[in-house]
């Protein structure tokens, strides 16, 4: 067993301990609940969430990579702006946008209103926003750039002497994209899909807000209304299965398959677009950027005007540093883990490691509320495990060893969040070819030194991916960052939460807009060191 | 070097509630289901009265109980504040809380609105009531809750999800009154009239009845009068439904001592002044809810809308027909 291999187990093991605790609740029979579920609710929550995961995997998948095409390697007006502006609904999250798209367009919205005013009819042709395609629209938009920015990653990296050798063999530009293009950046794009999957069937504020019922609105159905933690257990039970069947089928289906590429710097000039081709890419990424960013934005600045930026405060630069400071250690913590796993995968590719770190990554799936329970239980088990005497010596208050600590959280969200930063170190490692290993270490380069000198600098961009989308995912997270926060640690979701339970949407505006203005700036940064200058 | 900082921050960071836990003056420390703007100007109030510090941390109900339940003896936690009756009532049902005599609590809190064996008190009350428009509909065309399932309310009718628990605890305690064969037909006919699909918050449904989507929905007292103030020109009213039955159906937000309390006398008195005529002015005034201590007057806003009948049955009834509300909301369709 080497040093690598173990710590892939270490990691499947810490996020299994959680998970564990959600399953052991099948000890404990909640047969009243599944029952009155089946005859009543069971169907349509199944066929809700079903219809949802695929509808988003797809629109997601097709609007992020169509997007990534375009801003890496098309050349059209505004295509340096896009690039980085096409990321930024990243920073809002889905249920602002959500609620956002509901408060213009529903019925007592701005817009309706007006047009009512106008025609003098009850517009009964206007589509309702609060309905299945409103919600599937809403999660695309938010949920589309973890497909963009894994993408355009592949595409930046597949080496343009590829794509010129199949146009020299006759291909046209389309061809070219759909034949060579697009297959060699699979593994990213399904390990975009793969996030975006997880994240829908784990949501459950954005599904609220439109009030479509699906499997998560049962765990807490079952929990809130019912007051079954049993039966919410069980339910996450059954998504976290749905997820690791979907992790592992995506990667049955790839076995065997090579994405390397041999010459990853090769640079050349980029596909200049002509005529009306032009101005349709720039209007693409226009209406996606208006619509998932630009107008929701806007619509929260002009709500904080209203509101008179009354609670605009000094506390807030408190709960932006805490929530600064919690994402940026979140994201040294989780990148160095999926970086580690990555390797550990690519030295041992035997069927068990593989295992190990598809578990590792299934956190992701798991409604954030039932997984902070499950987090929250094995930390409270451990403390539990503290003698009393040792308590004593020290001078510790009781309880308190894991519990309300900072490193505490730290490893909530590492189990929370594996998947989004081993996700694209994984993708990124696909194009190492192992040529370039054994040449190193024929060379006689040390490991630690082939991975500092060879591998880094191709894993960049790879790095900067799990590294934005972590950040971004930490500092957006709501249920484990109010269960296991120590006292006085309120973070900017933290103060979003708490306004917006009481339906106090307006006045969580400006935590809302701060928070995504905290997301844009490693955005910007990260997305200029991804860029250095490939495509010029 | 550029590493080292992040981690000596990490190690300054994770030290922090140590630290904090030594400090020697007395305290009590709260986990509070409700949100941070309502209860700190209470608990500084009372910090700057008696000189005990009030620490507190803010979650959902649900998480809340978990956990105190996961932490059991270990909890840091003295009381524990929430709102609605369902959730209290489980507290004592995971066996979470623990009896507090106290003469003044007993005074200062009406009978129904806490728990028998005084695990838990009442500190506010909201009223679930009918709001109506002004220009479509007519006081006298109103009666009760019941009522609104008449024919004469279809596609008229707007209404919250059945997953907001005052619509929950509302539908308990119909159960409570008329038995679950009857209720349940009253929430299939309310379901019947829905104008609309049902919304996802109290706001968005008076909201809609001012647009003139719906005539007439249930909303809670507090969120009225928080829409109405911010637009005083919209063409809302509030009804006071079931005067000549058995009263307007009311919930509470409130509290209880935590069974493994480390200071539980002066989780006691912090309690005990939360009742009292100071908290209670400050609190209804934060959030327009009725005080429960009657020698309070509430808000003039609030006291603007009339007195009315409340439903005088125990609301731990809620609680213990919550779950068999649940259910029969998901057989009538009540989504």
């Amino acid at each position: 067993m080497n040093p690598s291999r173990t710590f892939s187990f270490l990691v499947a093991a810490l996020v299994l301990a959680p998970i564990a605790v959600i399953f052991s609740s099948f000890l404990t029979p909640a047969d009243d609940v599944w029952r009155h579920f089946a005859s009543t609710i069971l169907g349509e929550l199944v066929g809700n969430t079903f219809i949802l995961a695929i509808a988003v995997a797809a629109g997601t998948t097709v609007a992020g990579t169509g997007l990534a095409w375009l801003t890496a390697v098309c050349e059209f007006p505004g295509r340096r702006f896009f690039s980085w502006a096409l990321l930024l609904p990243l920073a809002l999250p889905a249920y602002v946008i959500g609620f956002v798209a509901i408060g213009v367009l529903d019925f007592t919205g701005p817009l309706q209103t007006a047009l009512r005013n106008l025609t003098g009819s009850a517009l009964p042709w206007f589509p309702p926003i609060r309905s299945r395609g409103g919600v599937i629209l809403v999660m695309t938009l938010a949920l589309y750039p973890y497909v963009y920015l894994l993408a355009r990653n592949a595409f930046q990296t597949q080496g343009r002497r590829l794509l010129e050798a199949g146009r020299a063999l006759g291909l046209t530009a389309p061809q070219a994209f759909w034949r060579v293009a697009l297959p060699m950046a699979r593994p990213w794009i399904a390990a975009g899909a793969m996030l975006v999957v997880m994240e829908t069937i784990a949501d459950f504020g954005t599904v609220a807000v439109f009030n479509y019922d699906t499997l998560t609105s049962g765990v807490y159905k079952a929990w809130f209304g019912l007051f079954s933690i049993t039966a919410a257990a069980q339910v996450a039970s059954v998504l976290i299965l749905i997820a690791f069947v979907v992790l592992m089928a995506e990667q049955v289906t790839r076995r065997r398959m090579r994405f390397t590429s041999t010459v990853p710097q090769a640079s050349a000039s980029r596909i200049v677009l002509a005529g009306a081709n032009r101005w349709m890419a720039t209007a693409a990424c226009l209406i996606v950027f208006a619509v998932a960013f630009a107008v929701p934005a806007l619509q929260i600045l002009v709500w904080s005007a209203k509101s008179g930026f009354r609670d605009f405060d000094m506390r807030l630069v408190e709960y932006l540093w805490h929530s600064v400071a919690l994402g940026i250690l979140a994201t040294i913590v989780i990148t160095t883990t999926a970086l580690l796993l990555g390797y550990s995968g690519r030295r041992n590719p035997d069927p068990l490691t593989r295992f190990a770190l598809k578990l590792s990554t299934v956190g992701y799936a798991v409604p954030g509320a039932v997984l902070a329970v499950g987090i929250f239980v094995v930390f409270a088990w451990t403390d539990s495990l503290v003698p009393d005497a040792m308590r004593s010596t020290l001078g510790m208050p009781t309880g308190m060893l894991l519990q309300g600590s900072v490193v505490a959280m730290l490893i909530a969200y590492l189990i929370r969040f594996l998947a989004v930063g081993y996700g694209p170190v994984e993708s990124a490692l696909h194009r190492i070819t192992r040529n370039i290993d054994e040449a190193a270490i024929a060379l006689g380069q040390a490991r630690l030194r082939l991975l500092a000198r060879i591998h880094l600098p191709m894993l960049r961009a790879g790095l900067a991916t799990a590294a934005i989308l972590v950040f971004v995912d930490v500092m957006k997270e709501m249920p484990i960052t109010l269960m296991t926060r120590p006292f006085g640690w309120d973070t900017l979701a933290v103060r979003i939460f708490e306004l917006t339970s009481e339906g106090d949407w307006e006045r969580a505006a400006i935590p809302a807009l701060i928070l995504a203005l905290a997301g844009v700036v490693p955005v910007l940064h990260l997305t200029r060191a991804s860029d250095w200058s490939r495509y010029p | 070097m550029r590493f080292l900082n992040p981690i000596l921050l990490a190690g300054c960071l994770a030290i922090t509630p140590f630290a904090a836990a030594f400090a020697a003056a007395e305290e009590v420390v709260v986990y509070s289901a409700r949100i941070e703007q309502l209860i700190r100007p209470l608990f500084d109030a009372y910090t700057r009265e008696s000189g005990v510090t009030v620490k507190f941390v803010t979650d959902r109900e649900g998480p809340l109980l978990e956990k105190l339940k996961a932490e059991g003896a270990n909890t840091p936690a003295d009381l524990l504040l929430t709102v609605d009756a369902g959730n209290l009532w489980q507290a004592t049902e995971l066996e979470l809380l623990q009896p507090v005599r106290s003469k003044t609590l007993e005074s200062n809190v009406p009978a129904h609105l806490r728990d028998p064996q005084g695990r838990w008190f009442g500190l506010t009350v909201r009223a679930r009531t009918i709001v109506y428009n002004k220009d479509k509909v007519k006081a006298s065309d109103l009666s009760t809750y019941e009522a609104l399932g008449d024919s004469k309310w279809k596609n008229r009718l707007c209404l919250r999800t059945s997953k907001s628990v005052y619509n929950q605890s509302l539908t308990a305690m119909m159960i409570a009154e008329h038995g679950e064969t009857r209720t349940e037909q009253i929430i299939g006919a309310w379901v019947a009239n829905l104008a609309v699909p049902v919304f996802p918050n109290d706001t968005k449904v008076l909201e809609a009845i001012a647009a003139g989507q719906c005539d007439v929905g249930v909303t809670n007292s507090y969120y009225f009068g928080r829409l109405l103030v911010k637009h005083p020109e919209l063409p809302l009213a509030l009804f006071w439904p079931n005067q000549a039955g058995s009263g307007v159906h009311v919930n509470i937000s409130g509290a209880g001592l935590t069974r493994y309390a480390k200071n539980p006398q002066g989780a006691a008195k912090l309690l005990e002044w939360l009742s009292g005529i100071e908290a209670q002015r400050i609190y209804a005034d934060a959030n327009m809810e009725y005080p429960v201590n009657a020698a309070v007057k509430p808000d003039p806003v609030v006291a603007s809308w009339g007195s009315f009948k409340q439903n005088p049955l125990n609301v731990a009834k809620a609680g213990e027909l919550q779950a068999a509300a649940v259910r029969l909301m998901d057989r009538a369709g009540y989504r």
